[in-house]
């Protein structure tokens, strides 16, 4: 861990708001009575479903199996009942079919959980573990790790980056998690090392956290290879490609992937949660998700059983103040709005926000003044100005040729826009259309 | 639990607003605005008062004729008339700057489709059109006064330090000595000469992060670079201090070029605006048969701005395949 601060450019400065949960250690929620576990919680094809309503369930069962290579199996995370298979809202789909587990209260173990050591396991058996485990990318975005752990022959990866910059405002569940459970993280980055065969790992930290970051470091002190990197407290210092980029100095093409120039990033969750698996054997159910936001009663960072409902998961900070006026599952510059607080958890959830009425406040859009300010902020050098203009008017095809593509949704410009200007809402719009336009072609052929 | 705001992403939002930023510029335009009705007496304060007024009433009533919402609110029309003041000597007959605000607005702002569409600084394009119709109106200096108690400062004739420097009329041993060029006590615009004050608003706005230092720093420096280089008595002559100092360049540079409708929103694109700027100032003031040259700098600069912007767009991040 050196003097250098890494960062990228471009990027904008958002009020933390961290001070509500960063100093509360991480309490374990009891498990609700009913748990609702959709049969997606991962990028790829839902789930089918390996019980029916009525069947028993233990603790850690596999209840859901994916259907292709890119997917991760899902698991009860409570001992009881099937109750139902069904439709329910879903916090980053709509909808989804849950299966949903009436608890028995007594954790009933299932027989194929088994403690394992990860210097005991070979490459093949560390993957299929992680697998079988149901370990998703849990920053937010959900990829199945086994997957990103299994690169083309011809990608030769040599660098693994563990992502614990958590730049989103709000959200402090990484920053505990790195506290609490340093040797989680560090021995996950262990194992994503030897399935990879890479020598060298770095774990990335805002400097907003020098706490974490000397946990951390004293945690890999003796771990050859291994480098503490501290990161400009900046968002999205998190973003996978600004991430890289600060770190290496190495920019992922346009259209391609990490593992395009050698690289691997998971996120600390991620890491620790592979770690957890192969030691206790349990699979993926139950994650830190920080409950904050003016309207929460007792924000704080909760480990919650996948499959809870974010009503119970407020209830057990102390209920609402108030009327909420808008409920954000992840943080405030990506997380997804929800419609009603019957949503349960999923493995992705980082955060639970509740805004209050004056923190939800969507100001009015006005005419663009040409501050270009967008185009100082947007940390994919994009000219979001003028993409969005293309895109309200309709013609994708510009909007297409100004790299809409190469948006990653961060929101930066739609945040720095005195005009209030919906950005990056307009480019996710044009980008949809582009996608599904592709499609269509690739179709016709 | 009906009621939840469903919204796409960010949820938050920085709270700059466009009518904060117009205010922060009125704000940075006040110490000049005062410095000018202390050299230049209540007349001054008439001046930008009618401009300010007729802007902002020129835009309610033409947003009203077009059936648009009314905006004055957003107080850009405020910033365009204060502006229009600061470029107005302080002798004009106060016709004047309702005249150049109705030109300002209803022409260059409103025409082409009010706030962020002008492709040209309204302010100055007025300034332009005042220059042409109304010349000895529009190049009457008065000497500056001391003090509001005189209220009418009488007009004379003697020479400004930019025409001295051209060599027009005087020597440069009739050059105001240069703490009076920044303070502000010589012949000029209402808004032009204290450049001291100006550069108070200036630092301001780069606090607030309302303007960058790529067009102003960019634009100083190349009149700075070129006025030295070619000097009026062979190479590495030039006085560029005082050219700095002297005219509009530091109200053009900081409040003018930046305007945002007008200028590039690339960063490479505001750098050449400020160069250009700094070019065609250079060659108007130490070549053309007029001692100013920053107004016709950045009009012309402004009309290039689209073009400017489509060839700088900035490499994104990924374009070039990295090596590894
Ligand atoms: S255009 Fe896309 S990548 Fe650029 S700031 Fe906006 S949301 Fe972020
Ligand atoms: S930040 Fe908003 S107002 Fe400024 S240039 Fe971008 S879209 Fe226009």
């Amino acid at each position: 861990m050196g003097l250098k601060v890494l960062g990228f450019r471009g990027g904008v400065h958002p009020f933390h708001r961290k001070e509500s949960t960063q100093d509360k250690a991480v309490e374990r929620m009891q498990a609700p009575r009913l748990v609702y576990i959709p049969l997606q919680q991962h990028i790829g094809a839902p789930c089918e479903p390996l019980v029916k309503p009525g069947d028993r369930v233990k603790l850690g069962q596999k209840i859901g199996q994916p259907k292709g290579f890119v997917g991760a199996p899902i698991h009860a995370s409570v001992s009881g009942v099937v109750k139902d298979i069904k439709q329910m809202p879903h916090p980053t789909m709509g909808q989804g079919i849950a299966i949903v587990l009436e608890n028995d209260g007594k954790d009933e173990l299932d027989e194929s959980i088994v403690p394992r050591d990860i210097e005991a396991l070979d490459v093949d058996e560390l993957k299929g573990l992680i697998f079988e485990a149901g370990i998703v990318g849990m920053g937010g975005a959900a990829f199945p790790t086994h997957v990103k752990l299994s690169p083309p022959k011809d990608k030769k990866i040599d660098v693994v980056i563990l992502n614990g910059a958590e730049c989103e405002p709000y959200l402090t569940a990484d920053h505990r998690l790195m506290l609490e459970n340093p040797q989680d993280v560090v021995d996950g980055l262990k194992a994503i090392m030897k399935v990879l065969g890479v020598e060298r790992g770095y774990i990335a930290i805002e400097d907003n956290k020098p706490d974490a970051i000397r946990t951390i470091a004293e945690a890999t002190a003796s771990m050859p290879g291994v480098e503490v990197v501290r990161l400009r407290t900046k968002y999205p210092q998190g973003a996978e490609k600004q991430l890289i980029y600060a770190v290496t100095g190495r920019q992922v093409p346009s259209g391609g992937l990490p593992m395009d120039v050698g690289v691997v990033v998971n996120n600390v969750g991620t890491a620790a949660a592979i770690a957890r698996a192969i030691k206790t054997g349990i699979p993926l159910i139950e994650r830190i998700v920080t409950v904050t936001g003016g309207g929460v009663a007792q924000p704080k960072n909760l480990s919650v059983r996948i499959g809870t409902l974010f009503k119970d998961v407020i209830d057990a900070c102390g209920g609402l103040v108030g009327q909420p006026a808008k409920v954000v599952s992840g943080g405030p510059m990506m997380g997804i709005a929800q419609y009603t607080l019957e949503v349960p958890v999923i493995k992705g959830t980082s955060g639970i926000l509740v805004l209050t009425k004056q923190e939800a406040e969507t100001p009015d859009p006005g005419p663009c003044i040409r501050c270009g300010k967008c185009v100082d902020a947007c940390p994919m050098r994009l000219m979001p100005l003028f993409i969005s203009v293309y895109s309200l008017k309709g013609d994708y095809d510009n909007s297409e040729k100004l790299h809409a593509m190469d948006c990653i949704e961060c929101g930066c410009c739609s945040y720095i826009c005195p005009a209030k200007r919906p950005l990056v809402q307009s480019i996710r719009t044009a980008k949809r259309v582009i996608t599904e336009r592709k499609r269509r072609a690739a179709g016709a052929k | 639990m009906d009621s939840l705001i469903v919204s796409s992403s960010p949820h938050v939002y920085s709270k700059d607003t466009t009518v904060r930023i117009m205010r922060d510029v009125v704000l940075a335009l006040l110490p000049a605005a005062a410095v000018a009705v202390y050299f230049f007496g209540v007349r001054a304060a008439l001046i930008m008062a009618i401009s300010v007024l007729s802007a902002v009433i020129t835009e309610a009533v033409v947003q009203k004729l077009m059936k648009k919402p009314i905006t004055v609110n957003d107080w850009s029309a405020a910033v365009t008339g204060l502006m229009l003041a600061f470029n107005l000597p302080p002798t004009v007959p106060l016709w004047l700057p309702v005249v150049g605000s109705i030109v300002a607005i209803a022409l260059v702002k409103q025409a082409f489709g009010g706030l962020g569409h002008n492709f040209m600084n309204p302010a100055l394009a007025a300034r332009a059109i005042l220059l042409a119709a109304w010349p000895v109106y529009m190049t009457t200096w008065a000497e500056p006064i001391h003090g509001i108690v005189n209220s009418a400062a009488d007009a004379v004739s003697s020479a400004t330090p930019l025409a001295i420097l051209k060599g027009l009329e005087g020597t440069e041993a009739q050059l105001p000595p240069l703490w009076a060029i920044i303070l502000g006590s010589t012949k000029g615009c209402l808004g032009e000469t204290s450049d001291l004050a100006l550069l108070l608003g200036a630092a301001y706005l780069l606090w607030r992060r309302v303007i960058n230092w790529r067009i102003p720093f960019s634009f100083i420096g190349t009149v700075a670079l070129l006025t030295w280089v070619l000097g009026p008595r062979g190479l590495f002559t030039g006085n560029a201090i005082y050219h700095i100092f002297s005219g509009g360049l530091i109200l053009g540079a900081f409040f003018m070029a930046t305007d945002y409708s007008s200028s590039p929103v690339t960063p490479k694109g505001q750098i050449i605006m400020g160069i250009g700027c700094g070019v065609i100032t250079t060659i108007i003031r130490l070549y053309g048969g007029y001692p100013e040259g920053v107004t016709y700098s950045i009009l012309l600069m402004n009309v290039a701005t689209p073009l400017i912007d489509r060839f700088t767009m900035p490499r994104i991040y990924g374009e070039v395949r990295a090596d590894v």
